[in-house]
């Protein structure tokens, strides 16, 4: 029994450290100079190069890799806000509202989510083009402002978090719909709001075909402007590693202080789908 | 007081609307209308430039059937998401039931096979570019020492194939651990204690009571799997990067059909004939859903 339990652990220790690796080797590659890079046998601790490779990425003028960290904690913010405002008013309405057709909404809903609609990307591009949106931040905040998997979310939440009476009782107050949303039900639905704000916020920070389709040079995003540093006419790897350890540092900050609630979300997702 | 009373009623019955409108407005104007609209575009010689040359009818689609290139971006395509969601299921299955033993310091093990899910697929590609390099990449020095000779990793197809699907693994075995850990947590613990007092092994119990407890989980992972796995794109392009990243290796050898399509649009300038590719690929989505779900439910279940 005993070896069978530390066996257990060998394996989890073995699958963190392949979990890891690669972002460490990010960081060793982000560190060193170009020509440590291709040395044999590869380097493979950290060296001293880090900070002057992360001065190359921002000076970079190609690039533009400080507006491209700024224009994604933007898109991804605004994005995240509208998300979980919309999803909580949706979502209370599902749950605790009654309402003509509301099965065949919920149920429209929860198609959405199993409906690849990024291959609709030829007329997005055309419908953003006529609304003079393409090239802009707009192009790739907007349709992201509403989301059905949150809409999902925050009606389960919502569902067991609000008594009934609670509602009820709120009306016999004479209190509208509005005001019970804004004074008692988003209140309640503050657990889950964080949750889906991380999730959405995490989502929109790496989001890639779309913006790389879209986005003009002008207004890169971090993934947008990464795809750049590493697409050019030469390798330069230590600073295209220099950049992706920028572009990622963020999400890791975010997930090491997070992690509990993000893996809550991600495990009750896929146990309500 | 009355017409109070009228107008809290009036308002109760719009509010529900007013509160799912703004999902259904924005998702019907840049996800549903789009999607929609490109059956319409691909029925066009329809230019990026200059706009709608008129309608073709099916030609579009008489032509793809005899497009040598796209055959080959679905082959790929095909290929790498097959290599890489077999085993990738079968580890996230595995490390979900070692998860779901009692385990010291839970939260620090999930987060570490979560980690690479936080990585952005652009970084995934980039970074695993470098790992896979021909001849600085780690890989192949390893490779070197236990006197294997360098593998060209990009530039053949079932090498950049492998490469690809072992990124794609990376990112998301241990999200989908996470996930099928869920739905093994609320498996009644009493159906593993009787299997043991019967005298079944772990491989037993795993494959009699885990794997049918978990099989709605799986043919939900599995079909999110698909969704993805069928538009591949952001890895393939940024593991072959250069100028011409879009092309998938120097004779296409791992393009996918996303990258064939976006390729097609914005490089050929053909938005009529990459509708087409876009139609297509949401059939096979379709089609490959259909026949995950088909599979999957030969799983015995428990009663």
């Amino acid at each position: 029994m005993r070896s069978r339990n530390s066996l257990l652990y060998v394996g989890l220790v073995a699958t963190v450290l392949l979990s890891a690796a690669p972002l460490y080797f990010m960081l060793v590659m982000a560190s060193r100079t170009n020509d440590e890079i291709v040395s044999l046998p590869p380097p493979l601790s950290l060296g001293a190069e880090l900070f002057p490779n992360l001065d190359r990425v921002f000076d970079n003028p190609d690039v533009l890799f400080g507006q491209a960290l700024v224009n994604s904690l933007l898109v991804a913010s605004v994005a995240t806000v509208c998300v979980v405002v919309t999803s909580s008013l949706a979502g209370f309405a599902f749950a605790k509202l009654k309402f003509k057709g509301r099965n065949a909404l919920l149920l429209f809903v929860i198609g959405t989510m199993m409906v690849p609609v990024q291959l609709g990307l030829i007329p997005l591009y055309m419908l953003m083009t006529k609304l003079g949106l393409n090239g802009g931040l707009e192009s790739v905040t907007l349709p992201f402002v509403v989301a059905g998997f949150g809409v999902f979310m925050m009606r389960q939440f919502a569902q067991q978090a609000i008594p009934d009476e609670m509602i009820e009782a709120a009306r016999m107050d004479g209190a509208s719909t509005f005001r019970i949303f804004f004074s008692i039900v988003f209140p309640a639905l503050r657990p889950a709001a964080a949750v889906l704000g991380l999730l959405t916020f995490m989502e929109r920070w790496n989001d890639f075909l779309w913006p790389y389709l879209t986005l003009d040079s002008d207004h890169p995003t971090v993934q947008v402007a990464l795809s750049r540093l590493s697409s050019g006419y030469y390798a330069d790897q230590s600073l295209i590693m220099a950049g992706t350890f920028i572009g990622t540092l963020p999400l890791v900050v975010v997930f090491i202080v997070f992690g509990r609630q993000i893996i809550g979300g991600i495990m009750e997702g896929g146990l309500k789908a | 007081m009355r017409i109070r009373d009228r107008l809290t009623k009036a308002e109760a019955r719009v509010a529900p609307y007013a509160f799912v409108s703004p999902f259904f407005v924005v998702f019907a104007i840049f996800g549903l209308f789009p999607l929609v609209y490109t059956l319409w575009v691909s029925l066009h010689d329809w230019s990026l430039l200059a706009g709608d040359q008129g309608f073709v009818g099916l030609a579009n689609y008489r032509e793809l059937m005899k497009d040598s290139d796209f055959w080959r971006a679905l082959t790929n395509t095909i290929g790498i998401f097959v290599l890489a969601t077999v085993p990738q299921l079968i580890l996230a299955t595995v490390l979900a039931q070692v998860l779901n033993t009692r385990l010291r310091a839970r939260t620090f093990w999930r987060m570490g096979v979560l980690l690479p899910n936080v990585t952005s697929v652009a970084a995934v590609g980039i970074i695993f570019g470098l790992i896979f390099a021909r001849d600085y990449g780690i890989v192949n020095w390893a490779l070197g020492e236990i006197g294997v000779g360098p593998v060209d990793w990009q530039g053949h197809r079932w090498s950049s194939w492998l490469a690809i699907s072992i990124m794609v693994d990376w990112r998301w075995t241990g999200y989908n651990a996470l996930i099928l850990l869920a739905s093994l947590q609320s498996v009644p613990k009493e159906l593993y204690e009787a299997a043991r007092i019967d005298g079944a092994s772990a491989w037993r119990q795993f494959w009699s009571i885990t794997v049918p407890m978990l099989r709605p989980t799986i043919i939900f992972v599995s079909i999110v799997a698909t969704i993805g796995g069928i538009q591949l794109f952001t890895e393939p392009l940024l593991f072959g990067s250069g100028v011409n990243a879009i092309a998938g290796g120097s004779t296409g050898q791992f393009q996918t059909v996303a990258m064939y399509l976006v390729q097609q649009a914005f490089t050929g300038q053909r938005f009529g004939y990459a509708s087409t590719v876009a139609w297509v690929l949401f059939l096979l989505i379709a089609f490959f859903a259909v026949i995950n779900v088909a599979l999957l439910r030969r799983i015995k279940s428990v009663d």
